[in-house]
């Protein structure tokens, strides 16, 4: 599989880095290993995006779904990206106003609202 | 006629070589790296879409995928599922998410149309009541 996910803590954020291509066929890992962290009662996420070199609407719909479940536990999830190629799909849908996209980790971390 | 054709068995791991394959033939023809990214993520997404289908409704069948590139390059996908709503390539408004966040084939056709000029969504001609989505670049002309 053309993906992988892995993830660190900080405090009580977590950052999930994510490597690789989200497509149709990749996008369930994503979406399992969210919905492990939900269950463990990882609420304030921050997906590091920088890594993904092909992102699709699958991958966004995983996204989108990961969004509504931390937002149930008053939760957040911001995305790490600066790749032009990745942003795009979030513009061409809108999503750009859903989540919070930060151009670092660092500032994603600091981010408060 | 056709410059290359693929069947794809409805398996999502065979979206990627589609996507693969319209890469190459886009470089072929010398489209810019981002016209080629955006055909790699027009065509997964048609072919994500039909395969999803297939998966449902059509799981023996191909998905076939037909790509030529004079004088153009033009990409068809057609899928063996007929469609009880209507198939439009119009943006309208974003497909509402089911409960688990994951949206449905009409997501990936809103995309399409966000990122290339020129779609065509119709009847598959060949009579298998399914679709045909064809997707169209320019050739760059020499200057």
């Amino acid at each position: 599989m053309d993906l992988s996910v892995s993830t660190r803590t900080e405090g009580d954020r977590t950052v999930v880095i994510v490597a690789g291509e989200i497509d149709v066929y990749t996008a369930p890992k994503l979406r399992e290993q969210l919905i492990d962290l939900v269950g463990a009662g990882s609420y304030h996420l921050i997906v590091d995006m920088e890594s993904v070199e092909f992102l699709d609407s699958t991958g966004l719909g995983v996204l989108v779904g990961g969004l509504k479940r931390v937002r149930a536990h008053d939760g957040s999830l911001r995305l790490v990206c600066t790749q032009e190629r990745i942003l795009k799909i979030f513009r061409i849908t809108g999503l750009t106003k859903v989540f919070p996209i930060h151009s670092s980790v660092e500032d994603a971390l600091a981010a408060t609202d | 006629m056709a410059t290359l054709e693929l069947q794809l068995s409805p398996h999502r791991s065979h979206v990627r070589t589609a996507r693969l394959v319209a890469g190459a033939l886009a470089r072929q023809v010398g489209l810019d790296d981002i016209v080629v990214d955006e055909v790699k993520l027009a065509v997964g997404e048609v072919c994500s879409r039909a395969v999803r289908l297939h998966e449902q409704h059509a799981p023996t069948t191909f998905v076939v995928v037909t790509f030529c590139d004079q004088p153009d390059l033009a990409v068809s996908v057609r899928d063996a599922c007929p469609v009880t709503t209507a198939v439009s390539a119009d943006m309208g408004a974003l497909p509402v998410a089911t409960a688990d966040g994951a949206f449905g084939p009409a997501l990936a056709l809103a995309v399409v149309a966000g990122l290339v000029d020129d779609v065509a969504v119709e009847p598959d001609p060949d009579g298998s009541g399914g679709t045909r989505v064809m997707l169209r670049w320019p050739r760059p002309r020499a200057s």
